[in-house]
């Protein structure tokens, strides 16, 4: 038996449906704009996810080093490590950095980190392609939304280095892919000056008696020498020892070394709530207008519909069908209508996804919400419109 | 039935169009997001031969450099080379102003002269005692037979006996007199000879056939004792100072084969091979150094110049292996995700050497034909879905 809400579906079936889809579009914006939100936080995280770190040593009294500049001496990890409940402690460089590639700019972070034994702190845990690095030197693993391709050159300053292997959903809390170096070519990359600065330093030297006294050449050699060399880290990243509090830990390092300590959560805080708070306020700020609209957009649309059917639902009261009847029509079509509408929405959503430059992260909790909020619209204004259908006099059927 | 046939038609085609919707939206919801499955390719645990190779990077240094320079403060007077000239031994490069080092040497010259004159008189001097000594001794003779004949008084022999010792006397005097201007005569001779070695000396002269490969001073300019003027090294004996990262150095060892990329020269590697291993490593830089000999049949790099060496390590032979890119650490353990039956298991390994390729011997904890996890979609829990694909991204 065929009902007759299924009935009138069928009548103008191709409208229903267009209509449907209409609607379906304006929810897949919805719900994107839901999944554009949800991956800006989503970066933020992954950036801490995938430093592997429970602890983030950084210079003091700063918020380093994602929100800040920091720097700390490489060395600084080995009397961390020796401490009580810390396992592992690897110094990590961070850089943003703009590289020419195949004649257009990429904008990516260079991250530094220990490439000695797998699984040290700061390494991309997983792979797409390739390998990891395994020459101290000059090999790089580079995140696919580079479109690096393994085996690629790329110059980072003054040397190149070949990707030797390919990872994914490696971003800076910006959403800038990584490069991942061994820690001494990064170091390179960011404290080492270019050629030209170097040489112009050097003559600032030797014209200044002070640090080129006549008598003593050899002073001006050892000042250049100690000018050109860094071994600076902007982090050390630290894994606690299982059973370990965190916390404790932290604490201790920060009584006994003297530096800024962050734990997972005060980290969560800092990209969070002071990073990226603004921009993601103002994308939830254009989450909510344009959820309002696609609700007020689906409200009219179902309310216009039936109001387009009002003599059809005259004629039914003429014929004296019920009105619980009438009123089950209505909700009925406008339950499949959201229900088209949302399938065609989350499919759409699901298919542009991946074209947006940001990271788009839909969530199975949200798309479970946008149906309840899309269902409960639905049915909250078909009541309006079986108010209005209950309303209409059966004489119209014949008056108009 | 004529009403009825569109009318089912219809039906039918709402219906493919929600079930294609429904199909779709079912795909979406479990193909995509969270919720899919994780994309991973598998490798199979085979045999391989590992060659282990060590990587670094080190500079083009002489292996000896000779720095000269004056052993005097003084002022560069005249250059004779330049960079890039060849020298041979002996040849001098260099002279420093002398000064007053001539006049000094004239004076040391005029003072051994007046030793020499002085020498000749107090020789005359001795001479003349000798003779005075001689007279007084025959004197003194005849003295004594003319007393015992009692032809001469006791106060008259005394007297010549007198004269005799004081003749004696007089030739020691002579004598030592004699010897102190020999000795002051050798003594300003080796003045002399010590000025003009000093003058031989501001000559500065290459110690051995080379080239100049620096010119830090030029004429007129002073330097001080032991500051370089010149630098020589023998082109024929360049090495490379390389670097090694202190973690994977182990198994480095002199004679061990080297390839040798010069940044000028990328592609045309050169060979050599470790010429020793330095006993005191970098503890700054946390990396160990070694001289790494070129082989024969090199034109001249730039002294300087950055060269990328990788060191073959001996073979391992064939041994159960393992890309790189499958490891993981969770915890403190090292280990692979292994697939078996179907789920996935986390299984720790003893992990061996490393090939430059990324491949790593496996020492325990995988057999023979074991399917373990290579690349992955995402990072990988005990409770991902997986699907297998051939490739990835």
């Amino acid at each position: 038996m065929i009902s007759l809400a299924g009935r009138d579906i069928l009548h103008g079936w191709g409208k229903f449906v267009l209509t449907g889809m209409g609607l379906g579009l304006l929810i897949g914006v919805t719900l994107s704009m839901a999944g554009v939100y949800r991956g800006m936080i989503d970066d933020a995280q992954a950036l801490l996810d995938n430093s592997g770190a429970d602890l983030w040593v950084v210079q003091k009294d700063t918020l380093g080093p994602y929100a800040e500049p920091s720097s700390l001496s490489e060395d600084a990890e080995r009397p961390i490590r020796a401490m009580a409940g810390v396992d592992r402690a690897a110094g990590v460089t961070y850089l943003t950095m703009q590289i020419a590639h195949q004649g257009k700019d990429v904008r990516v972070m260079v991250v530094g980190a220990e490439v000695a034994q797998p699984g040290e702190p700061g390494q991309p845990p997983h792979l797409l392609a390739g390998r990891r690095i395994v020459q101290g030197h000059y090999e790089a693993v580079a995140d696919v939304k580079t479109g690096f391709a393994i085996g690629d050159q790329v110059k980072v300053r003054r040397n190149t280095y070949r990707i030797v292997g390919l990872t994914s959903r490696m971003v800076s809390s910006g959403g800038d892919p990584m490069l991942f170096l061994s820690l001494k070519d990064a170091q390179e990359a960011q404290f080492e000056k270019d050629a030209d600065a170097i040489v112009r330093q050097r003559a600032r030297t030797t014209s200044s008696p002070m640090l080129n006294p006549p008598g003593n050449p050899a002073v001006a050699e050892a000042v250049n020498a100690a000018q050109a060399s860094s071994t600076n880290v902007n982090a050390v990243l630290v894994t606690v020892a299982p059973g370990a509090d965190a916390d404790a830990v932290a604490a201790t390092i920060r009584r006994w070394q003297r530096v800024t300590v962050y734990t997972r959560a005060q980290m969560e805080e800092i990209l969070v709530d002071k990073m990226i708070a603004n921009s993601a306020r103002q994308i939830g700020m254009f989450l909510v207008i344009l959820a309002i609209v696609s609700a007020a957009i689906v409200a009219f649309i179902i309310y216009t519909m039936t109001i387009g059917k009002i003599r059809e639902i005259a004629v039914l009261k003429l014929i004296g069908t019920r009105n619980r009847t009438i009123a089950g029509m209505i909700l009925q079509q406008a339950l499949g209508l959201g229900l088209i509408g949302f399938a065609v929405g989350k499919i759409v959503a699901t298919f542009w996804a991946p074209f947006f430059p940001k990271y788009v992260l839909l969530l199975p909790a949200d798309s479970v919400r946008g149906f309840v909020a899309v269902m409960a619209i639905c049915a909250l204004v078909s009541l309006l419109a079986i108010h209005a259908a209950l309303k209409v006099d059966p004489a119209e059927a014949i008056g108009g | 039935m004529r009403i009825a046939l569109p009318q089912s038609r219809r039906t039918l085609l709402l219906m493919a169009v929600l079930a294609t919707l429904m199909l779709l939206l079912g795909f979406v919801a479990v193909r995509s997001g969270p919720l899919a499955p994780v994309k991973v390719t598998v490798v199979r645990i085979e045999e391989r031969a590992i060659t282990p190779a060590l990587f670094g990077i080190g500079t083009v240094e002489a292996r000896f450099t000779h720095r000269i320079g004056p052993t005097a403060p003084g002022r560069v007077a005249s250059l004779s080379v330049d960079v890039g000239d060849r020298v041979e031994a002996g040849q001098v490069l260099a002279l420093i102003d002398p000064v007053d080092l001539d006049q000094r040497i004239a004076a040391a010259s005029g003072s051994a002269g007046r030793s020499a004159a002085l020498e000749a008189a107090a020789a005359s001097q001795v001479a003349d005692a000798s003779a005075r000594l001689a007279l007084a001794r025959s004197e003194a003779a005849r003295g004594e037979e003319l007393f015992r004949g009692g032809w001469l008084t006791r106060a008259a022999l005394d007297q010549r006996q007198q004269a005799l010792a004081a003749a004696q006397a007089g030739l020691a005097a002579a004598k030592a007199n004699q010897a102190a201007a020999s000795q002051d005569r050798s003594r300003t001779g080796a003045e002399r000879a010590a000025l003009q070695e000093q003058k031989a000396n501001l000559r500065l002269v290459a110690p051995t056939a080379g080239l100049i490969v620096r010119r830090l001073a030029e004429t007129g300019t002073t330097v001080v004792a032991g500051q370089a003027v010149f630098e020589i090294v023998d082109p024929a004996q360049l090495w490379i100072n390389a670097r090694f990262d202190q973690t994977r150095a182990g198994g480095i060892a002199a004679g061990l084969p080297a390839r040798i990329v010069l940044r000028s020269r990328l592609e045309t590697p050169l060979r050599g091979s470790i010429l020793r291993v330095e006993p005191v490593a970098d503890a700054v830089t946390e990396e160990v150094l070694a001289k790494v000999s070129l082989d024969a049949g090199l034109a001249l790099p730039p002294i300087g110049e950055l060269a990328e060496v990788t060191i073959g390590l001996p073979a391992r032979g064939r041994t159960l292996a393992l890309p790189n890119a499958a490891i993981h650490r969770i915890g403190s353990e090292v280990g692979v995700w292994a697939l078996r039956d179907g789920d996935l298991e986390f299984v720790a390994l003893k992990l061996g050497a490393e090939d430059a390729d990324g491949w790593v011997q496996v020492l325990d904890g995988l057999a023979r034909g074991d399917q373990v996890i290579r690349h992955s979609a995402r990072p990988l829990t005990a409770s991902s879905r997986i699907t297998v694909v051939d490739k990835l991204p």
